[in-house]
């Protein structure tokens, strides 16, 4: 069905940025703006969800030039969904930004820049073409090298220059998969390229194709043994910026996993296999470099790449049960992951530090806030009714069904030190007397209580969001079930795309 | 003309890779400058490679009926260029800025412990 409320989204925030640079040196309009164009781009991504979820999926070809031969927009289950995800997190940002980052950064073009990278990442969440794909991919990491370097610390810069080079060698390895699946089938289309590789008679070529993909996505997604750029890279930019990092940019690397490797390459047995390995892997590192580390940004970033294993694990059991289990710990995890980042800078902001050993006494001190904080931890290490609990089970479930109980060992491992985690983030944080309370640097006290607000209220957003997911699984197990359909089985795409 | 390209794209992609492996930072950019060429050239390889004959149907046939050079990957390489032309440029800058900082051109100094960050 042809809709074209589906660019919405891309249009808003476009327009957003296009307005914020006319108000140049106007950081107050710049911040009213973006909170309006986040809101209105949750609206429309409100709408198109709840148009997918009950209607059919949706096409628009654009400038008329109909697929496989044109640009082609999809909004399946799997695309509104990230497209939701992503404007709950959008808005959130935009409020804590207002306060959360500094004007000067604002005055360098922070406002119109994050709305870019918004823009970007609904962009590759709906498009149906993969070179289309790569365009977006490139207009997201073009925003996020400004938005990492803007400020230009030392850290920043040299953080930055790790995440810039393995992030161009990671467009580069993508666009030659791109050029070699062109070569071999002659189209760009992903629905189309799903039909013509079936023919493809030389499978050898195919599977080496994949591994193109495979490690461009694998440096994006930050998988094992491509990891190292994250964990040396999001601790240095403003904590805002590095929730929208922490939340959305490393699933954009997930997206292209889930669509390129049901759609148009099923993996074989030994895709399945270097997959498993892959995923065991970056659950084990993720968890055991999370451990040493005393810098809290540092220790999320870790658990980042740890958990980003639990879900491609999910893919490479490839079972609709294993599926279910990794869109919906997907789901948790966007939601999670970008709230801690924000919590960082809420203590940074109460604390004037991030390093465990020169916090504690905030429980003492600050008894609602750390309550809330509370929610937020006890989400990520999966405490049952939370959020965290629910997709565990359906990944434990497809790890039984398929055998593979080295998967299932590094889930419980990775869960196990992520709990410690959370025990060792509690107990240092929120319970330990402060060392000596001469050192603290209380910014968030002194601050106006509209202020106060700005900063609180995303951070409770995420936490009712994450509340949500866990009380109402059932919920969200059904559209985790719908996206898990689509992915087992591409035929009502593909026929949506090509009308046939 | 094929064998020229293959092997030029061959040697683009070694020097890119070797370049990648050094410790200098301006290495580092030129090889990634090297395998985004090699890569523009492998797309314009796997588009039909023919002389004098372009995509256009002629006045009384409804079909091509020769063998056409394709336009899609050149438009695809134009579109790479474009793109990779403002990332280089990025990156020029960037690292102009961390050698303006930290004074050294080898990767391995990057490592600056921290304590507090923003």
């Amino acid at each position: 069905m042809t809709a074209n409320i589906i660019i919405a989204t891309v249009l808003v925030h476009l327009f957003t940025a296009l307005l914020q640079l006319t108000f140049w040196r106007k950081t107050i309009t710049q911040r009213v703006l973006s909170v309006a164009g986040s809101l209105t781009g949750f609206a429309f991504a409100l709408g198109l969800f709840e148009r997918v979820r009950t209607g059919p999926i949706l096409t628009m070809n654009a400038a008329n030039w109909e697929a496989p031969f044109g640009i082609v927009f999809v909004a399946d289950q799997l695309s509104v969904t990230f497209v939701l995800l992503t404007a709950i997190v959008a808005l959130a940002v935009s409020i804590f930004s207002a306060t959360g980052v500094g004007r000067a950064r604002m005055l360098y073009g922070y406002f119109p820049i994050f709305h870019f990278l918004i823009m970007g990442l609904n962009g590759a969440f709906l498009t149906g073409d993969i070179f289309n794909l790569y365009v977006w991919f490139e207009v997201i990491i073009i925003s996020s090298f400004v938005l990492l370097t803007l400020g230009g610390r030392k850290a920043q810069l040299e953080g930055a220059v790790k995440y810039m080079a393995l992030n161009i060698l990671a467009s580069t390895f993508f666009l030659t998969g791109i050029g070699i699946l062109y070569g071999i089938t002659g189209s760009l289309n992903m629905a189309d390229l799903s039909q013509k590789i079936q023919w493809v008679e030389n499978q050898a070529i195919i599977n080496l194709t994949a591994m193109f993909f495979l490690i461009g996505f694998g440096i994006k997604a930050a998988l094992f043994p491509l990891y190292f750029w994250l964990p040396s890279s999001y601790h240095t930019p403003p904590s805002a910026v590095a929730a929208v990092f922490g939340g959305l940019l490393t699933k954009v690397g997930i997206y292209g996993f889930f669509r390129v490797f049901t759609l148009i390459f099923v993996p074989d047995d030994f895709i399945k296999a270097v997959l498993m390995g892959i995923a065991v892997m970056t659950i084990l590192t993720g968890a055991f470099g999370a451990i040493i580390k005393d810098n809290i940004r540092r220790i999320f970033s870790y658990l980042i790449v740890c958990h980003l294993g639990f879900v491609i694990g999910g893919l490479a059991l490839f079972t609709k049960i294993a599926f279910i289990g990794a869109v919906f710990y997907l789901i948790h995890d966007i939601m999670v992951k970008t709230n801690l980042f924000l919590m960082a800078g809420l203590i940074r902001h109460l604390r004037g530090t991030m390093n465990m050993s020169k916090l504690g006494g905030l429980y003492a001190q600050y008894p609602k806030l750390s309550l809330l904080m509370a929610v937020v931890l006890f989400s990520l290490a999966g405490i049952p009714p939370l959020s965290g609990f629910w997709p565990k089970v359906y990944l434990f479930d497809g790890g039984y069904q398929g055998n593979d109980y080295l998967y299932i060992g590094g889930i419980i491992i990775g869960s196990f030190i992520t709990l410690y985690l959370v025990a060792r983030i509690w107990s240092e944080v929120f319970w330990k007397r402060a060392a000596t309370d001469d050192f603290v640097v209380d910014r968030f006290k002194s601050l106006q209580w509209h202020r106060k607000t700005l900063l609180v209220l995303p951070i409770c957003l995420l936490a009712c969001s994450s509340l949500f997911i866990g009380l109402n699984a059932e919920y969200i197990i059904q559209i985790a079930d719908k996206i898990a359909g689509e992915m087992a089985d591409p035929s009502p795409y593909i026929e949506a795309v090509l009308g046939k | 003309m094929e064998l020229l390209l293959v092997a030029s794209i061959g040697f683009l992609y070694a020097a890119g890779v070797y370049l990648i492996l050094k410790r200098s930072m301006v290495r580092l950019l030129l090889g990634i400058v090297l395998l985004g060429n090699g890569t523009n050239l492998l797309i314009f390889l796997l588009g039909t490679i023919t002389k004098g004959k372009p995509p256009v149907i002629e006045p009384n046939l409804k079909v091509l009926a020769d063998i056409y050079s394709d336009p899609v990957p050149q438009a695809l390489i134009l579109t790479a260029i474009v793109i990779s032309f403002g990332l280089t440029s990025f990156a020029i800058v960037l690292l102009k800025r961390v050698y303006a900082l930290i004074d050294t051109d080898d990767l391995d100094d990057l490592n600056t412990p921290e304590e507090e960050d923003i």
